[in-house]
C-alpha cells in the first residue's frame, strides 16, 4: 500500500512539472522578445533593472491567468506601444520592414536569373 | 526593350530605398511615448496608511480631477519634485493620489513625515506590476486623469512646466 501511495505521488508530481515548466519556458520566450525600456540593448529577459524586474512578473501572473503570448503582447503593447517587442507584430506600420527584405531578395534572384540566362 | 524596363526598375527601386532610408535618418531615434488619451487601468490595490483593498472602478470619480503620482522614498528626483506636488494639493479641484513604488513601509513615513504628505490617498505597488498597468516606466511618473482617462502623462519629476500645463488644464 505504501509503495502505491509512494508511486501515486510520483505520478502527480510529474504530472503537474511539466505545465510549471511550460510555463517557465513561454515566460522566458516571451520576456526575450521585450525590450527593456529603461535600459540600453537589452531585454527584459537580460535586465535586472526595476522595470525589467516587474514585468517578468507581469509577465508570469498573466500567464497564470491562462492568456496566450499574443494576449500579452497586445496588453504591453497597448501600455507601451510596438517599440517595446524585438520581433514586431504585422500591422499596417510594419509591412514595408516585413516585404522589403523579400522584395530585395526576389529582385536581386531576377537580375541574377537574367545574367545566368544570358551566359547560357 | 526588357532591359529598358529593367534598368527603369532598378533605378525606380534604388530611388524608392534611398526614399525609405532618408525618412528613416531623419526621424528621431529617442523614443518618447505617444501622449494620447487613454482609460485607466483595471487594479486592485492596499492603501498605504490602512492597509484597505480598493478597486480603481469605483475608486475615481467621474467629474473630478486627479493627479496619481508614483514615487518612492529612495527615489531622489521624487524629491526634487515634491515641493510642486504640496502646492498642486493647495488645489481644491485636484485630488492627488500616489502610488507607493517599491517602497519599505518605514522608510516612505518617515519621508512624508519630513518633506510633508501632498496625497488624499496614497496606494502601494510593493513589486511595480501596478507601475506596468498604468504603463509606467519608473519613478516618478504622474497622470492626470478625469473621467476615468488619462489626460495628461509626465515621466520623471514634475517641473514649473508641468505644473502650468496642469493648472492651465484643470482650471
Amino acid at each position: 500500500m505504501k509503495i502505491l501511495k509512494f508511486f501515486l505521488i510520483i505520478i502527480i508530481v510529474f504530472y503537474f512539472t511539466p505545465s510549471n515548466a511550460n510555463d517557465y519556458e513561454l515566460e522566458n520566450k516571451i520576456t526575450k522578445n521585450l525590450r527593456c525600456l529603461v535600459c540600453q540593448g537589452q531585454s527584459v529577459y537580460d535586465s535586472d533593472s526595476e522595470f525589467a524586474i516587474s514585468l517578468k512578473l507581469v509577465v508570469s501572473n498573466k500567464i497564470k491567468e491562462g492568456l496566450s503570448e499574443d494576449q500579452i503582447y497586445n496588453f504591453l503593447i497597448e501600455k507601451y506601444g510596438d517599440w517595446i517587442l524585438y520581433d514586431p507584430q504585422f500591422n499596417k506600420y510594419t509591412y514595408l520592414l516585413w516585404f522589403l527584405p523579400l522584395l530585395i531578395f526576389l529582385f536581386g534572384g531576377t537580375i541574377i536569373f537574367k545574367k545566368l540566362i544570358r551566359l547560357k | 526593350m526588357i532591359n529598358k524596363t529593367f534598368s527603369f526598375l532598378f533605378v525606380i527601386s534604388l530611388v524608392f530605398i534611398f526614399f525609405i532610408f532618408y525618412k528613416g535618418l531623419n526621424k528621431s531615434s529617442l523614443y518618447e511615448p505617444k501622449n494620447e488619451i487613454k482609460n485607466i487601468p483595471k487594479f486592485s490595490a492596499l492603501t498605504f496608511f490602512e492597509k484597505k483593498k480598493i478597486n480603481s472602478e469605483n475608486f475615481f470619480e467621474q467629474n473630478e480631477y486627479y493627479l496619481i503620482n508614483i514615487w518612492a522614498s529612495w527615489c531622489l528626483p521624487c524629491r526634487e519634485e515634491h515641493p510642486l506636488l504640496l502646492r498642486l494639493r493647495d488645489n481644491d479641484k485636484l485630488k492627488l493620489i500616489g502610488l507607493n513604488y517599491k517602497d519599505n513601509f518605514e522608510s516612505a513615513k518617515k519621508f512624508l513625515n519630513k518633506l510633508g504628505n501632498p496625497y488624499e490617498k496614497i496606494l502601494l505597488d510593493e513589486d511595480g506590476t501596478k507601475a506596468i498597468e498604468w504603463g509606467a516606466f519608473g519613478v516618478p511618473e504622474t497622470f492626470l486623469i478625469y473621467q476615468n482617462k488619462i489626460v495628461l502623462k509626465f515621466i520623471g519629476p514634475l517641473n514649473e512646466k508641468s505644473f502650468d500645463k496642469i493648472e492651465k488644464i484643470i482650471k
